[in-house]
């Protein structure tokens, strides 16, 4: 008796589980189900709710949001004159330096996991970079050519500066930044030239230097140098070099220049430099055209 | 003569390092004719509006189409962006191509006890290296790259002519725009060029198709100034290269200064310069113009200096 009734039980026990589980997995599923369509849609999910605070849809509002709400972004207005888009005013060129900035950047850095700036085993490093590691020709390659090309585009974009009187007022200030930019850019350039430590380098080098022998006052080939107490080993060459010649100190000190200090220069005068153009008014065009009827007077301080 | 040696036009052309120069060959005229051309249909709708003061209160006063109505500014997001983005993919695709067919140059492991010949700035120090041929290293190498750096800066402080920002024009600021042109493409550009295609072993001038023979020898003696007018002693050179200088100065100066006050609008201009800037304008334009002086004595007439000094020649 006792055992039949507990198999009943047992039994009733059994059906009421089984229909409890199966409850329990139908809403699981539609939960599921419900949760795996959210997914289609990854602007509903929290993760990116947290990452974009905005809609991206084709309002007025969002486009704006979508520009000033993100860092990498929020350089640029939320809106620019309609033809300043055209690639005929601008040429494109003052982005496509700062494009080839960060292409630098970063084969540089990997370029760096690969190199020792110590003499005998700098070259080596390099030839072992083009011959065993893989695609390191082709990284090495990409950053010196890069690296010509931003020279280019700097010059160009210049040029594109003067032409179009994008220095004239209130840009004054920001033509003097450029100007250091510019020239942080050949000096880029120039001590990252030496670090292959061969023959070329070495020698454009030391034809580059030789002429800080004959700097005025301090250098002790210059004018007054020598009167000044200036010699091959304690002049302005003797500070650029680490050493009377191009060498191991040279390669050390090129390599710190070339890799960390002018970087971070640069990096901040680019901060310094996009900064000022949204605080002078944007760029600078294309404006309306001025007539000389309508130059106004000076006015006096 | 023995002809054109194309195989040494090809060895200096084709020089890895020597592409971005080949570039610029085509990169520079380009824009510049993309430049003014823009300039010029600006120019005509200057000239258009100045003769119609009625059109110029109404019109639109661009060359790029515009209809009423549409909007004077657009969304930086898509309309910028996608641009920024289509130019950043160009850029890595010609960057990618161009790497993945042409390799960076490598030599020989340095070696102190072998001078390169030529020995070579970068390309884009070749101008201050060619000016070591007219003036001595501390001027070449250090008060020039000073001075243009110094002169690029002082540009926008100088230029008082409110005309021309922010749009192409060659007829609002010609004096501006002849001279940048003048110091960018004759006196740095030409000068990279010279330096890559045209200097040879020992520095010496080779025409393109000449071979680059290291032995030849080149018979030049060189003078100075003074010793055209016989004096001998140093402190007469000294004197003497002082007169000529100061000499040149003043009238460089006058000759800049007449050019300036000439025409009706370049001396509206002049009228709102202040005196510092007035003489910063001519101080750094004598200055600019002292070199293809020298340039030209020293091939013409084969003057090396014309100031000598016990501490310094100029």
């Amino acid at each position: 008796m006792a055992d039949q009734e507990k198999e009943t039980n047992g039994k009733k026990g059994l059906a009421v589980l089984v229909d409890e589980v199966r409850e329990g997995t139908k809403v699981l599923k539609e939960k599921a189900k419900e949760e795996l369509g959210n997914l289609k849609k990854p602007e509903k999910t929290p993760l990116y709710k947290s990452m974009f605070r905005v809609k991206h849809d084709d309002s007025e509002r969002s486009r704006a949001l979508s520009v000033l709400t993100n860092v990498f972004f929020h350089l640029h207005p939320a809106k620019v004159n309609r033809d300043a888009v055209r690639y005929n005013y601008t040429w494109g060129m003052g982005g496509i330096t700062f494009y080839l900035f960060i292409v630098l950047t970063f084969t540089g850095v990997l370029l760096m996991f690969y190199y020792h700036p110590t003499k005998g085993q700098a070259y080596r490093d390099i030839v072992y970079l083009m011959n065993d590691v893989p695609f390191g020709r082709l990284l090495r390659n990409m950053h010196r050519w890069a690296a010509h090309l931003m020279v280019i585009a700097v010059w160009l974009h210049m040029f594109r500066v003067f032409l179009t009187g994008s220095y004239k007022k209130p840009r004054e200030f920001n033509w003097c930044v450029g100007v250091v930019l510019l020239v942080f850019t050949l000096l880029l350039s120039f001590t990252g030239y030496l670090l292959p430590d061969d023959q070329l380098g070495f020698w454009a080098v030391t034809v580059g230097t030789n002429m800080a022998r004959a700097t005025p006052l301090l250098g002790h080939e210059g004018p007054f140098g020598p009167q000044l107490g200036m010699t091959p080993y304690n002049d302005v060459r003797f500070a650029l070099l680490g050493g009377s010649i191009v060498d191991a100190n040279a390669l050390l000190r090129a390599y710190i220049w070339h890799c960390l200090a002018i970087p971070i220069i640069v990096s901040l005068l680019l901060g310094v430099h996009f900064w000022r153009v949204r605080k002078d008014g944007g760029i600078s065009g294309p404006a309306p055209v001025q007539l000389e009827s309508e130059i106004k007077p000076i006015r006096k301080i | 003569m023995g002809g054109i040696d194309w195989r040494q036009i090809w060895d200096i052309v084709s020089a890895p390092d020597n592409v971005p120069i080949v570039a610029l060959l085509f990169f520079v005229p380009f824009y510049t004719w993309y430049a003014f051309r823009q300039a010029r249909a600006n120019d005509q709708l200057i000239a258009q509006l100045e003769s119609d003061p009625q059109l110029a209160k109404t019109a639109y006063r661009k060359t790029y189409p515009w209809k009423p109505g549409w909007l004077k500014e657009i969304h930086t997001w898509p309309y910028l962006m996608r641009m920024e983005l289509l130019v950043a993919i160009i850029v890595t695709v010609i960057l990618t191509v161009w790497s993945l067919t042409l390799n960076a140059p490598l030599e020989e492991l340095s070696n102190p006890n072998l001078t390169m010949n030529p020995a070579k700035a970068p390309w884009y120090f070749l101008g201050l290296q060619e000016m070591l041929v007219y003036f001595d290293p501390w001027i070449a190498g250090v008060v020039m790259p000073t001075l243009i750096i110094v002169g690029l800066m002082v540009i926008p402080y100088i230029d008082e002519n409110p005309l021309g920002s922010g749009y192409y024009t060659l007829k609002q600021r010609k004096w501006a725009i002849i001279t940048f042109c003048f110091g960018f493409m004759v006196l740095w550009l030409t000068m990279v060029f010279i330096g890559t295609f045209i200097r040879g072993p020992g520095w010496m001038w080779f025409w393109p198709g000449q071979t680059w023979d290291p032995g030849r020898v080149v018979f030049e003696p060189n003078r100075d100034l003074p010793d055209l007018f016989g004096i001998t002693s140093m402190v007469g050179k000294s004197v003497f290269g002082a007169i000529v200088m100061a000499i040149y100065f003043a009238a460089a100066g006058f000759g800049f200064h007449k050019l300036i006050t000439r025409k009706g609008f370049n001396r509206k201009i002049y009228e709102r310069m202040s005196l510092v800037q007035y003489a910063i304008l001519q101080v750094f334009l004598i200055m600019m113009l002292l070199l293809p002086i020298k340039i030209l004595i020293r091939h013409l007439f084969r003057i090396k200096y014309i100031w000598i000094t016990p501490w310094f020649n100029v």
